[in-house]
């Protein structure tokens, strides 16, 4: 057992997927020219107020339903004061005291298979700020406020993390949660899923927290798992040779895969919170809660325990097809052609499916392969028309050319030959034209045997049915 | 042709819809008024003439076609807090000397829409914080009752541009008594509506929980009229409440017998100056003869408003203005070395001392370890003098008391003191923190000066202090006075 334990809580941003920003009607969309979506309530121009998306309230209670918190029926949006070219009025409006989510949790699963309940203190709805832009811009920084105003809501988890592991895994959970509910893209390159981790280490044993450092700019989770790693390291490094950890806010550098400071506690901003005085408590009833949770989809969770009982599938596979909404969805319309057969549908879409994706960076939405084409040709494996390895060529051909199987199999004459005359036929032919080593078989050299089975593999174009022909040939040798 | 200015907006609106004079002809008078009297009273920071003139004639138009609306062709000023696409928007602040808005308020375009035609911007104190107009970039405005005295604040301009009949009717705000104030030290009308009965999209903010749209005018008839065309729900202002707006003026005539009148015992404290006193006693016994009940009652925790105001107002202030950083629009410093420098010589040119003073003092009550002590404890005092007001309401219809503790006071006697200078809203800074409507109307005049009496009703009553202001104008003349010099 190592000497230190460490501790970590993440904070979240999920970007939530509303059409317009959360508190004007400028679209959110990503990429376009610096400026070409910021309106004047965006832009903070004077006398101009914000007005609050429902939408984005509705996703809001989502999350927290599906997370098992208590709605607030009453939350509060604040004023979080300070200067900075990207925020335009001088303060984010943010909720601080009264957030809309409290007090819920998330399951995740250990390596060792053991699950844990990780704490989610808060979630809170916010605006994000805009971007400074330095490049091609000598001797001046440019700003643009598209994202400006974009509707976030910050997942504010416990300090229940014990590893960069754990801390990944929650992500990830939380990553695949938002995205069932369709409530974030969670496209972590255009910024729409990030996170900052609040780190620190103490001695095993003990309970009393040990001084944080909170890691900011972790858009990937490979760059969670390394800062984490290298924060700790780092702390660890420094309470082993007796100095005190500095309360700080530290920049992860993923060039460099280290963390370097941003500022300290001390010159830490005084936001002056306070409510926004523009913008009305967001009241919520039971009826509107229980009308958002009536939207609420299957949930990974439950999806997973339902296909490991229903398709009996181990609780990894189950864990892996219910990774997102559109695999298992995909798997299911798979076996709903194929209802006996839930074990090899789970293999292909696991197996060949998820590479052949995996290697072109695609989603398994995509439409490159629908789910009724796939279940074709594994339909053919199962009616023996072609044996698995064949059906592996098959796939190729029908991934590259968007065939059907049935077509790709006549086309290339695959159909395997199970007529038990034909076969024979065959290893007559073999045998009158290897009189040696069947000379050599019968003299007891067993492992012959292989050497038959491939020439009639040969001379079918690997069609023979397997089963059929080691029968056969057995009875042909003896 | 002269003596059109003394005619009341309601008159003048009538008159046009009669064709009895045109919209180009009454403009015409009122810009040559404005003109006339800009160096003396100083009353407005732009004129916009030609734009005036342009919507004037196509008001004459509208008239002849049939299709007016209610305020068609009438002339009125916007307080220069108000934007207004395409026509420079200052504020009172060399802040936004330069800034021109790419919108109209939701008031400027309700007027607009009503046909009211804008002949220019009003002088104010600057981003409304005062009570003498002394604090604008653009120089004091002067009292129409003698020019050596303040006309009261922030809406300043606005009041003397009504008082000196250079406009028949303004708009103006009201954030701590800054619509009733100027009207009582001018002798004319203001109202304060509700909070959230006129939009504050486009009023450039103060402190957003206190400030309110409202109307600066000649007589409470003439402001039902215009606060009937501006008021109501807006969806750009989340504040706004979705209540429909009654029709202020068909309400005018709402019979007065048998209100009962509350007489604010907090009001008549020792600070009330003797003769002013007088003037709003003897309109008491008026209201006492049209038929008003009249009974003293206490809001015990009204005196404390000052202090919670000047907690509350700067507090949201300071967050306000934050956006005046020199960065997307206004002022900027020349050559700024860096970022800091940027903001720190942007503000500390841009603004001046009155508008620094409460930036700072919002910061100071906000600041981590002094929250609790002063912007919760203030908030919370709030909700002790709004639990006051709904009590007195619970045993009578309005409250009456004066709008002032004094009348008009000289030019720069108050500048160098700033208390002094704030608790000359000491009366009107309540109705604000509860967020009730309220009127002052001129009730007499002290060693030739005006005074206000206040009319305070409860939420949404802006018909009912309207009438009970129209019926005191029906058997009084006080509102008829004008300034000796601009009759």
């Amino acid at each position: 057992m190592s000497a230190w334990e460490t501790v970590i809580g993440l904070e979240i941003h999920a970007q939530l997927a509303t059409r317009s920003k959360i508190f004007s009607g400028s679209a959110t969309a990503y990429g376009a020219p610096p400026n070409a979506q910021a309106s004047l309530v965006d832009l903070g121009y004077p006398g101009v107020l914000p007005v609050l998306n429902a939408q984005a309230v509705r996703m809001a209670v989502k999350l927290g339903l599906a997370i098992n918190a208590r709605i607030a029926t009453q939350s509060v949006f604040a004023r979080k004061n300070y200067f900075y070219p990207d925020l335009p009025k001088g303060y984010q409006i943010s909720q601080y005291e009264q957030p809309i989510v409290a007090a819920g949790a998330l399951d995740i699963v250990l390596d060792d298979g053991e699950v844990k309940r990780i704490g989610i203190t808060r979630a809170h709805l916010e605006e994000d700020a805009g971007k400074s832009l330095h490049e091609g811009l000598p001797g001046v920084t440019g700003i643009d406020l598209n994202r400006a105003g974009t509707p976030l809501v910050e997942i504010v988890s416990e300090p229940d993390l014990r590893s960069a592991k754990e801390a990944v895994a929650y992500m990830k959970k939380v990553h695949t949660l938002v995205r069932y509910l369709e409530i974030c893209d969670g496209n972590m390159q255009e910024g729409s899923f990030r996170c900052d981790a609040n780190v620190s280490v103490r001695r095993s044993g003990t309970s009393k927290l040990g001084t944080r450092a909170e890691l900011k700019n972790l858009n990937s989770f490979r760059f969670v798992e390394r800062a984490i790693n290298y924060e700790v390291a780092r702390q660890i490094e420094i309470l082993e040779s007796g100095r005190q950890v500095v309360q700080e806010t530290r920049l992860y550098d993923p060039d460099r895969g280290e963390t370097r400071s941003m500022r300290s506690k001390e010159e830490a901003n005084d936001y002056r919170y306070f409510p926004d005085p523009d913008l009305l408590p967001v009241v919520l009833d039971e009826a509107f809660i229980e009308q958002v949770r009536a939207t609420l989809p299957e949930l990974p969770d439950q999806k997973a325990a339902r296909f490991a009982s229903q398709y009996g599938l181990s609780a990894y596979d189950a864990g892996v097809l219910t990774g997102s909404r559109e695999l298992a969805a995909y798997y299911e319309d798979v076996v709903r052609e194929l209802p006996q057969e839930p074990k090899l549908a789970a293999n292909w879409v696991m197996g060949e499916l998820a590479a052949a994706l995996n290697k072109e960076n695609l989603e398994v939405g995509c439409g490159r392969l629908p789910a009724a084409r796939l279940a074709g040709l594994l339909r053919r494996i199962c009616d023996q028309t072609i044996s698995g390895k064949i059906a592996k060529e098959v796939f190729e051909t029908m991934w590259s050319d968007g065939a059907s199987a049935d077509a790709v199999i006549d086309a290339q004459g695959l159909r395997q030959i199970t007529d038990t005359a034909a076969i024979e036929r065959v290893i007559d032919e073999v045998m009158a034209r290897n009189p040696a080593q069947l000379a050599e078989y019968r003299a007891g050299k067993d492992k012959l045997f292989g050497f038959f089975v491939g020439q009639v593999m040969k001379a079918t174009a690997g069609k023979a049915n397997p089963a059929q022909l080691n029968e056969l040939l057995r009875r042909k040798l003896a | 042709m002269s003596g059109w200015h003394t005619g009341t907006l309601t008159e003048l609106a009538a008159g046009l819809r009669a064709r009895k004079f045109s919209s180009v002809e009454l403009v015409r008078a009122f810009l040559a008024r404005i003109d006339a009297n800009q160096a003396t009273l100083n009353a407005f920071i732009s004129v916009t003439r030609e734009q005036a003139l342009a919507e004037a004639a196509a008001a004459d138009r509208a008239l002849a076609a049939g299709g007016a609306g209610a305020l068609t062709g009438v002339p009125i000023a916007h307080k220069d807090i108000f934007c207004t696409q395409g026509v420079r928007t200052t504020c009172g602040s060399r802040m936004l000397d330069n800034f021109v808005a790419p919108y109209d308020a939701t008031v400027v375009a309700k007027l607009k829409g009503a046909g009211a035609v804008m002949l220019g911007k009003t002088n104010m104190d600057e981003f409304a914080m005062g009570s003498s107009s002394e604090t604008s970039f653009y120089g004091p405005v002067r009292n129409p009752w003698n020019p050596q005295l303040v006309p009261g604040g922030s809406s300043g301009g606005s009041a003397a541009a009504v008082a000196a009949r250079l406009i028949p009717g303004a708009t103006a705000t009201d954030t701590g008594g800054s619509i009733r104030q100027p009207a009582a030290l001018c002798g004319i009308t203001g109202i304060k509506p509700t909070y959230g009965r006129v939009s504050r999209y486009g009023m450039i903010a103060f402190a957003s929980s206190l400030d309110q749209g409202g109307v600066l005018t000649a007589s409470a008839a003439d402001a039902a009229l215009l606060l009937r065309e501006m008021a109501g729900f807006d969806a750009n202002d989340s504040t706004s409440v979705d209540t429909p707006v009654p029709d202020y003026v068909a309400a005018l005539e709402e019979p007065l017998a048998g209100l009962k009148v509350g007489l604010l015992r907090e009001f008549f404290d020792k600070g009330l100056d003797a003769h002013n006193e007088q003037r709003v006693r003897e309109a008491l016994k008026v209201y006492e003869q049209l038929g008003a009940r009249l009974t003293e009652v206490s809001l015990p925790n009204l005196p404390l408003s000052v202090p919670v105001y000047y907690v509350v107002a700067p507090a949201e202030c300071s967050s306000n203005l934050a956006r005046f950083d020199g960065v997307r629009f206004g002022y900027r410093c020349e050559n700024p070395r860096d970022l800091t420098d940027l903001y720190s010589r942007s503000r500390g040119e841009g603004f001046g001392t009155e508008v620094k003073r409460r930036i700072m003092t919002g910061t100071y009550v906000l600041s981590a370890g002094y929250y609790d002590a002063y912007y919760l404890k203030a908030q919370r005092v709030r909700q002790l003098i709004n639990a006051d007001f709904t009590r007195a309401f619970g045993s009578v219809d309005v409250l009456m008391g004066p709008t002032t503790p004094t009348p008009a006071f000289a030019i720069g006697a108050k500048t160098s003191d700033p208390i002094t200078m704030y608790l000359n809203d000491i009366y009107t800074i309540g109705a604000n923190l509860a967020g009730l409507p309220a009127v002052s109307i001129p009730c007499g005049f002290v060693q030739g000066l005006p005074v206000g009496l206040q009319i305070v009703g409860p939420h949404f009553s802006e018909a009912r202090v309207l009438s009970a202001a129209h019926a005191f104008q029906r058997v009084t003349d006080w509102h008829t006075r004008v300034p000796p010099g601009y009759a």
